[in-house]
């Protein structure tokens, strides 16, 4: 009995889920904010990728906020992490990895780093940004730790250069309070929309967020393989 | 020629999903599941979403793997 009211139920929910999709218009936009960022963000930002002058400009005080809580999210799992480390009996000893991953890992992490830093300073002219750029850094390190243990950066050098950049991103959006009247305002000219120096302080922020996500996430990595 | 492509990546993508729910060793379930995150970044691409794809690929495909792999060093390969 209870099977079948479970199977009616879900043929329900299936039923309203797919009329739904079906009402949903492809290739239309339904929201004008959408089309208004497309046709004057380039004109307005000075970055040619339309997802950075988004995330970075107009929506700038909620990627303050995405940031701060992957930061409260770091450092919960750090305080986790420290206060349960008094059991350390049970952890297995783990095997050197082999000559051959040991040194290509060694020659690949230089040029994943470059990548990463290629990837947020670039990110107003071609897709990526500081999430993504700071991503690729700390699989860059945990690369490093998975193949050749022992090596890793003191925690004290992340905890440093991650309330660097976090306190970087807002002393930029007060200067712009202090500037012109609004948290996050744009108060470098926009400059010609394609080269490296354009955009105002969308690069400038998205370093700040690459440097601070990179750091967290490795961070992150480092507490949670310190003694295993 | 496109839609070919597209819907063999998804059988792929299915079927490293139902691989990660059944192996019993569970270090061949984490890459299942990267390879998960690796198809859904190529489909993101091919739906022009290049930031998209660039996140899904270095968070879902490299770190989520990679946390994975140290709860794995840290506990056992295989379920019982």
């Amino acid at each position: 009995m209870r099977i079948i009211i479970s199977i009616f139920l879900l043929v329900i929910i299936a039923l309203g889920i797919t009329l739904t999709l079906v009402a949903i218009p492809f290739n239309e936009s339904t929201a004008k904010v959408g089309e208004y960022y497309i046709n004057n963000g380039i004109e307005e930002t000075g970055a040619t990728n339309i997802v950075t002058s988004v995330v970075a400009n107009y929506r700038g005080f909620d990627t303050l906020g995405e940031v701060t809580v992957l930061f409260i999210a770091a450092v919960g799992l750090g305080a986790v992490l420290a206060a349960g480390k008094k059991s350390k009996q049970g952890i297995k000893k783990v095997e050197p990895a082999s000559l051959v991953v040991y040194t290509g890992c060694r020659f690949l992490f230089p040029l994943i780093i470059l990548f990463g830093f290629y990837v947020f300073i670039h990110g107003h002219l071609s897709p990526g940004g500081g999430f993504q750029g700071g991503a690729i850094i700390a699989s860059a390190f945990v690369l490093i730790y998975l193949a050749c243990r022992g090596k890793r950066p003191s925690m004290v050098s992340t905890k440093v250069i991650e309330s660097l950049s976090g306190l970087a991103f807002v002393i930029i959006g007060l200067i712009g309070l202090g500037a012109g009247g609004y948290f996050l305002m744009n108060f470098l000219p926009a400059g010609v929309p394609g080269t490296l120096l354009s955009a105002g302080i969308i690069p400038i922020i998205y370093i700040a967020i690459g440097f601070k996500v990179g750091s967290e996430l490795t961070g992150v990595v480092n507490n949670l393989i310190e003694d295993s | 020629m496109i839609i070919l492509i597209v819907s063999l990546l998804v059988i792929l993508m299915i079927t490293a999903a139902i691989a990660a729910c059944v192996f019993k060793d569970l270090l061949g379930a984490v890459i299942a599941s990267c390879l998960v995150s690796l198809i859904a970044a190529v489909l993101f691409y091919m739906l022009q979403a290049p930031d998209v794809a660039m996140a899904e690929a270095a968070i879902g495909a490299a770190l989520v793997t990679a946390v994975f792999i140290i709860a794995i060093i840290r506990t056992r390969r295989h379920e019982e």
